[in-house]
């Protein structure tokens, strides 16, 4: 198998990448064991640490985190996929007034760190929306706009053939979008949709900062009560990871299914998420796409 | 508006922070982003299966979890650092793991021909590498490593809740102190957020225009 920086190779560099395969083990091996025994001793990944999640009512509060993190990421992701068509078909709108405000809207959410919108919507309306509701909308209209740049880029992977012939037949600029762009636009864009669930799921955890009872701001009461930060973080982390994962899979595989049956496609950004980051994201994040270029 | 002119120092004080958050946590995780990556497209099966590793965990692990596991776990384990050097060391574990995945995309990038053709004419593996491998993969990681930037540029926010008296810490403050003035606070503070990932966009548009080359 040659790649771009090496040949197939021979015997002797056989030999090297096997020496450089134990050397590379030992030091990665030193520098795990100082880490897992630098927390052993500190009595942070003892049995005692793990201790809190054998008792049944953590194990509920903690099933509770992990339902309203998922129900937090779905509501805003369906909310953002409303949002997200809405200034979508705004910014591809021929007419001035509709497209230069969406731009607006859609380049200003996507520029200022969600913290910060988060801290707003729920320093501004928490009173009358509640914690939850405060980072759901917070939620929506920076995955709404981030999704308003998807659609964008899948209605303009379109191969132009297709609008061409549309115009030709003697559709209007509506139809030609409604019955020939969007339909196939969505298979294209699906990959990408899924990436940004990912990226929404993770910035749920940002809700820890409005104490909003989700999977972070739950975490937090657990090491506040037991001094197990490693612990705790650990299971949260592995939670968000199975998760995330499993979804970024499933997009991936979509993606390669696309490509091989030979359709346009959305690339995934490889971004953290707002983080994304980011989403970087992802997102990516994430995804933390920046503005366009 | 008078909230945002009387406090202009506070704000100001508040971007130096967020833009040194900004600069150092780049810098380490270039760093150990590019280590990273050269693990992950090293011959070496250990080495790529570590990396690979450790993208995967800190790719879908939320930013405010590391952070959570850093700043209070640092000290449980008896390593006192300020809460600036805590946020520094969350943020680049990990943006460490997208900058890996921009620079391998853009290892990748390169058609194996260019590479086979350059092994064809005799050169080493460190001739083809600095004149054929590393100046086109550098053009292809300009665009994911400014939205690379740009998202850890929002992301030095997160420091606000742990400790760090950055930009958004300044909105959560002053708020205290002006309730009324909410919307102005935040309109001025996301504006200089604005200027901050402009600036990073246009550097990188700047780039990618004089670096473009027919492909």
């Amino acid at each position: 198998m040659s790649t771009v920086l090496f040949d197939v190779p021979g015997p002797v560099a056989r030999r090297r990448h096997r020496i450089g395969g134990v050397i590379g083990s030992i030091v990665l091996l030193a520098l795990l064991g100082l880490v897992l025994w630098k927390l052993w001793a500190a009595d942070q990944i003892t049995p005692k640490a793990f201790e809190p999640f054998t008792d049944p009512d953590i194990l509920r509060g903690l099933g509770e985190a992990i339902l309203t993190t998922l129900t937090a990421a779905a509501v805003a992701i369906v909310l953002a996929l409303v949002f997200g068509a809405v200034f979508a078909a705004g910014r591809l709108s021929d007419h001035a007034i509709l497209r230069w405000p969406s731009i607006a809207v859609i380049e200003f959410f996507r520029a200022i760190p969600l913290v910060l919108l988060i801290l707003a919507m729920f320093l501004g309306f928490g009173d009358v929306t509640g914690r939850f509701w405060a980072l759901v909308l917070a939620l929506m209209l920076y995955n709404g706009s981030v999704l308003a740049e998807v659609f964008r880029a899948g209605i303009k992977a379109v191969p132009r053939g297709q609008s061409e012939a549309a115009y030709a037949l003697g559709l209007r600029k509506s139809s030609v979008m409604l019955l020939i762009l969007v339909p196939q636009a969505i298979t294209t864009m699906l990959p990408a949709i899924i990436s940004q669930c990912v990226v929404a799921l993770k910035d749920t955890a940002l809700g820890y900062i409005i104490s909003s009872q989700e999977l972070a701001s739950f975490t937090k009461q657990v090491i506040s009560g037991y001094n197990n930060p490693i612990a705790a973080g650990a299971i949260a982390a592995a939670v968000y990871i199975v998760i995330n994962y499993t979804l970024s899979r499933i997009a991936q595989w979509l993606e390669a299914r696309q490509r091989r049956r030979g359709r346009a496609v959305v690339p995934l950004a490889s971004t953290p998420a707002g983080d994304p980051s980011g989403g970087v994201s992802g997102g990516v994040s994430g995804d933390g796409s920046g503005p366009t270029r | 508006m008078n909230v945002l002119i009387d406090n202009l120092p506070k704000i100001i004080s508040g971007f130096w922070l967020t833009v040194q958050l900004l600069v150092v946590s780049g810098i380490v995780a270039t760093l150990l982003g590019t280590l990273l990556a050269g693990m992950r497209v090293s011959p070496v099966p250990v080495l790529q299966r570590a990396g690979t590793a450790y993208v995967t965990v800190f790719r879908n692990t939320p930013l405010l979890i590391v952070f959570l596991i850093i700043v209070t776990g640092l000290p449980a384990v008896g390593l006192q650092y300020s809460f600036f050097v805590r946020a520094i060391i969350s943020l680049s574990l990990y943006t460490s793991a997208f900058v890996c995945e921009a620079l391998r995309s853009g290892i990748n990038a390169i058609q194996a021909g260019q590479a086979e053709a350059a092994r064809a004419i005799g050169m080493t593996f460190g001739q083809s590498l600095r004149l054929i491998v590393l100046p086109q993969a550098f053009r292809a990681v300009v665009p994911p490593l400014a939205s690379i930037l740009i998202a850890l540029t929002k992301n030095t926010a997160i420091a606000e809740v742990f400790g760090v008296t950055e930009a958004s810490y300044q909105l959560d403050s002053l708020v205290r102190d002006f309730p009324t003035a909410l919307w102005w606070l935040f309109a001025g503070i996301a504006f200089g957020y604005m200027i901050i990932v402009f600036l990073i966009a246009g550097g990188a548009s700047l780039l990618e225009r004089r670096w473009t080359v027919t492909r």
